[in-house]
């Protein structure tokens, strides 16, 4: 084809709008006689509510109306990943809570007035009184016996227990007799997704039409929709979910909150529009954190550097309620990618999944992948340290050799394909590594540390094929559908059911669809995000937009072209089988100059004055994909650091990416998502971190006390790829959106451990932050480090 | 309290309350939304509005304190209908993802070139210290900021 527009770094057409300020996000959205709508939230991680008095706030200036929890006509919200085998206990999550909170910010009422000022102030009047309960927060002490209970039907506040194992004969015999093993305690800590539009909502109850409409920072309109009306009662077909521009997700806005209820339910019982705006201090309390792990790891090896096997145990906070994906993230997203990148022949995972005195812990970009990778890749520079191997040599030893089509991993997966050796040699073409070993034993004797730390990973995203969603528990499908159109002038339109909130789909989508149909990439529009014009889909998440929404509209896009062809051929007056296709055009073969372009035969077959026998009129397709099997990008991260042992500043000097995704649509999209991946992985090393006192007051509840990464802490990154297809995509691409995140933590972490290994320094709790690392080193030298 | 602003050249009056911030005033009583709100304790800088040509975070500031002044958005940026060169390097580099922070960057950002007609990189990273973007990791921010210096 003449001009393939996929691989080409067109500048995306979503900005425009984006940098004029013309983008409608959620809260930019006005509606006549819209009240706004406050949630008065618990002070308290654990206390009973022993009385709510609203009668101040009913009569402040303002106020519509004031709710309690037992005004309310509502389900619970509900959890949608319920994984088997588990012992899974879901406790009831009521909106509003009426009998005990069990987080700071978890609802008691509900101001609804004029303005959000207002209704602000009124909310402050609300008086509720509470008997306060012992709180906890800690996975782990969780637990515990004797810790405070939160639910009395869930003992030791643990909801379930979780194993998946390659055999745990083999695993006890591979430690049993193993000549090396290496242990790490390790705490993911929490983190806060921080989207940079809060959540927000804004419902619409039509009296007449008995519809609502809810307008929602939600990365899955469709799923949104479907629980919505479980929660509500309203019907599916009466409910209309509407994602506006959508200021990043990264799972923060997948789950369906109680917010989002209330403001429906609000709307209804008033009959005028509710608007809902989180605060970022709301958002902190409220909105889903990310990671909150305690785990016992292991790997068990040869004196020579073969690792026999890998094992751990996991204590994973859920927080007070079990969110929508929770159970599936420390399990099913987890657990089952112990392996890495690493032919690892004994495997297990253990999870418990932990209620505390929190806020409810969800995916949060990379979900579970993230702590999967950065426990192997730990332990394997702990391996390396032990053995006294130099850690890219005892990695190299265990890389599964290259694949094109399928590798099963001991614990079950069968990853895609991968060449892990490649990516690896590539990144160690772009960085002197023997040198920089040099340079760091010189650097030693000056008192300088430099450190370097090296990552080969794989990950598994691309969710899912629908049968093994079933089989894990989550309640829905994986697949994704796309509609693609022809209008009579010959423009396309393609309808997903993803919805991309950042991602820039709208242009690699229609770059997609440019060169499968052969059209001007300007003559491709590409909508979403609209439960009543998009078609069906589960939503942008796992990075699974491109590799299974864009297989969905590639599948859609042949059909057309196939139709195409047919009505072509009709036209022509030649047999179907003799239609060739080039560059938009179908012509007979042997005879170039007889030829139809595929707006003309879109335009005949809309017309349908001429149509083939048996041929339906119109040019539509739709198309329904469900992947065989998840992808598997991988790759090689390098980063390197310098310690400053007077102040304990860690200085990221370089850091060098190479990722495989499979055939690039766009570079430098896919280049953007691994800069901001690269970013949230580093700053959960070097700055982020939520803090809970004993009482479970948050600590970092606001933009001040949460530190979040700035420009000025990362140096360029140096970006490159290699290309290994997946087997089983019709355009052999995998996900990007994750990687970035998922590598970049244990490589910067390693590097910093790397860098004070003269100080005997195994292990820090993260966010390595310059007082943490100072302490180490001052304790370290107190024992006699250097 | 009546205010009288200036707003991206033209002149509004508004009776507002004494608290009510400059970005809710922009964005509610005059429905310009392209300035957004990312935090409540004026770290984020996706507020960022030009007043009398020098950058301020508008919900750090009232309605009131703005009486009489000259008030710049991101909607007043482009001049008859041409990007302003920052607004074109942001398109051109791939300088924003969901786009919520980019109003803001734009607007510090181009106070910052009008300072520092020739910034290095360390010194782009170090003018953006105040505008936090969730999605980019700022590489190709960093790269907008240093060609529009060059086209400016
Ligand atoms: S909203 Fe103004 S600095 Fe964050
Ligand atoms: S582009 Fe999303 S926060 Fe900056």
């Amino acid at each position: 084809m003449a001009t393939r527009i996929f691989g080409s770094g067109i500048k995306r057409r979503e900005d425009p709008r984006l940098i004029t300020g013309k983008a409608r996000y959620t809260d930019d959205f006005q509606m006549a006689g819209m009240v706004h709508m406050v949630v008065v939230r618990s002070p308290h991680a654990h206390a009973r509510i022993t009385s709510i008095d609203t009668s101040a706030a009913r009569g402040a200036p303002g106020v519509v109306a004031v709710f309690t929890g037992h005004d309310l006509k509502l389900g619970a919200i509900p959890c949608a990943w319920l994984v088997p085998g588990s012992d899974l206990k879901v406790p009831a999550h009521p909106a509003l809570a009426t009998e005990t909170v069990r987080y700071v910010g978890d609802g008691v009422a509900m101001i609804i007035a004029t303005d959000r000022y207002l209704a602000q102030d009124a909310a402050d009047l609300v008086q509720v009184t509470y008997e306060v309960l012992p709180a906890v927060v800690n996975p782990e002490t969780s637990t515990k016996e004797g810790s405070p209970q939160l639910f009395p039907e869930i003992a030791n506040n643990v909801a379930f227990h979780w194993v998946a194992s390659s055999g745990d004969d083999g695993v006890n015999q591979a430690f049993a007799e193993a000549e090396v093993v290496v242990k790490e305690r390790i705490v993911q800590q929490r983190l806060l997704p921080t989207a940079m539009e809060p959540r927000a909502v804004l419902a619409q109850w039509d009296k007449y039409a008995e519809e609502l409409t809810v307008y929602s920072t939600t990365q899955n309109p469709h799923i949104a929709r479907f629980i919505l009306s479980g929660v509500t009662g309203v019907p599916e077909h009466k409910l209309r979910v509407i994602a506006p521009e959508v200021g990043g997700g990264f799972g923060s806005k997948i789950p369906v909150y109680a917010d989002e209820a209330l403001a429906a339910w609000a709307s209804m019982k008033l009959g005028v529009p509710v608007k809902w705006a989180e605060t970022r201090s709301e958002n902190y309390q409220v909105t889903i954190h990310g990671r909150d792990h305690v785990e016992y790891v292991e790997m068990a090896a040869t004196k020579e550097g073969k690792v026999t096997a890998i094992r751990g145990t996991v204590y994973a906070g859920l927080g007070a309620y079990i969110s929508t994906a929770a159970p599936g993230v420390p399990t099913i997203l987890h657990g089952l990618m112990y392996s890495g990148a690493y032919a690892i022949p004994h495997i297990r995972a253990e999870t418990f999944g932990v209620l505390t005195n929190t806020t409810p812990v969800d995916a949060y970009r990379g979900a579970g992948r993230p702590e999967a990778t950065f426990l192997v890749e730990r332990l394997m520079d702990r391996l390396a340290h032990t053995l006294n191997m130099d850690p890219v040599a005892l990695r190299r030893k265990n890389l599964i050799p290259p694949f094109e089509n399928g590798y099963t991993v001991a614990i079950g997966l069968t990853y895609d394909s991968g060449n892990y050796e490649a990516a690896l040699a590539k990144a160690l073409g772009m960085f002197d590594y023997e040198g920089f070993r040099r340079e760091q034993a010189a650097a030693r004797q000056q008192g300088r540390y430099l450190g370097i730390g090296v990552t080969t990973y794989s990950e598994c995203c691309g969710l899912g094929p629908s049968q093994v969603a079933g089989a894990v528990g989550f309640q829905g499908g994986l697949w994704e559908s796309a509609i693609v159109r022809f209008s009579p002038a010959g423009k396309v339109q393609a309808l997903i059911g993803a919805s991309p909130h950042g991602q820039g789909e709208e242009t690699t989508f229609a770059q997609i669809i440019a060169d499968e149909l052969g059209v001007p990439v300007d003559d491709v529009e590409i909508a979403h995000g609209d439960t009543n014009r998009s078609p069906m889909g589960w939503g942008s998440y796992g990075s699974r937009t491109t590799p299974v929404g864009g297989a969905a509209l590639v599948t859609a896009a042949r059909k057309i072209k196939e139709k195409a062809r047919a009505m072509a051929a009709h036209l022509l007056e030649a047999a179907t089988e003799d239609i060739e296709y080039g560059d938009g055009k179908f012509f007979v073969r042997g005879a170039p100059d007889r030829f139809k372009s595929i707006q003309e035969a879109a335009l005949m077959a809309t017309l349908a004055w001429n149509l083939p026998a048996g041929m339906e009129p119109g040019m539509e397709a739709s198309a329904f994909y469900d992947p065989p099997n998840f992808v598997y990008p991988f790759g090689t991260h390098i980063a390197v650091v310098e310690v400053n042992p007077a102040t304990g500043q860690v200085d990221l000097q370089r850091y060098i990416a190479v990722d495989d995704c499979g055939p690039q649509i766009n570079p430098m999209i896919v280049e953007g998502q691994i800069h901001g991946g690269l970013v949230q992985g580093i700053g959960q090393v070097l700055c982020e971190g939520v803090v809970y006192d004993d009482q479970g007051q948050l600590l970092t509840g606001t933009m001040m006390d949460y530190a979040m990464p700035r420009a000025d802490m990362f140096p360029t990154f140096e970006i490159e790829s290699t290309v290994t297809p997946s087997p089983h995509h019709p355009i052999g691409v995998k996900g990007v959106g994750e990687t970035g995140a998922i590598a970049s933590t244990p490589t910067v972490y390693n590097a910093v451990i790397d860098a004070l290994q003269p100080f005997g320094i195994e292990q820090m709790e993260m966010p390595l932050t310059a007082p943490r690392v100072w302490k180490a080193i001052q304790d370290a030298r107190a024992k006699g480090g250097q | 309290m009546k205010v009288t602003v200036t707003v991206n050249g033209t002149r509004y009056e508004r009776e507002v309350e004494s608290r009510m911030l400059l970005v809710h005033f922009l964005r509610e009583e005059l429905g310009l939304t392209g300035t957004n709100i990312g935090c409540d304790t004026s770290q984020c800088g996706a507020c960022t509005v030009h007043m009398d040509g020098k950058s301020v975070k508008s919900c750090a500031v009232l309605a009131v304190q703005a009486d009489g002044r000259e008030v710049t958005t991101i909607e007043g940026l482009a001049q008859d209908g041409t990007l302003h060169p920052l607004q074109a390097a942001f398109w051109e580099k791939h300088g924003l993802q969901c786009g919520y922070c980019t109003p803001g960057m734009i607007m510090a950002g181009s106070a910052f070139l009008r300072d520092h007609p020739h910034p290095t990189d360390e010194e782009i990273r170090h003018g953006l210290e105040g505008n936090i973007c969730r999605c980019t990791g700022y590489q190709n921010i960093v790269a907008a900021m240093k060609s529009a210096a060059e086209n400016m």
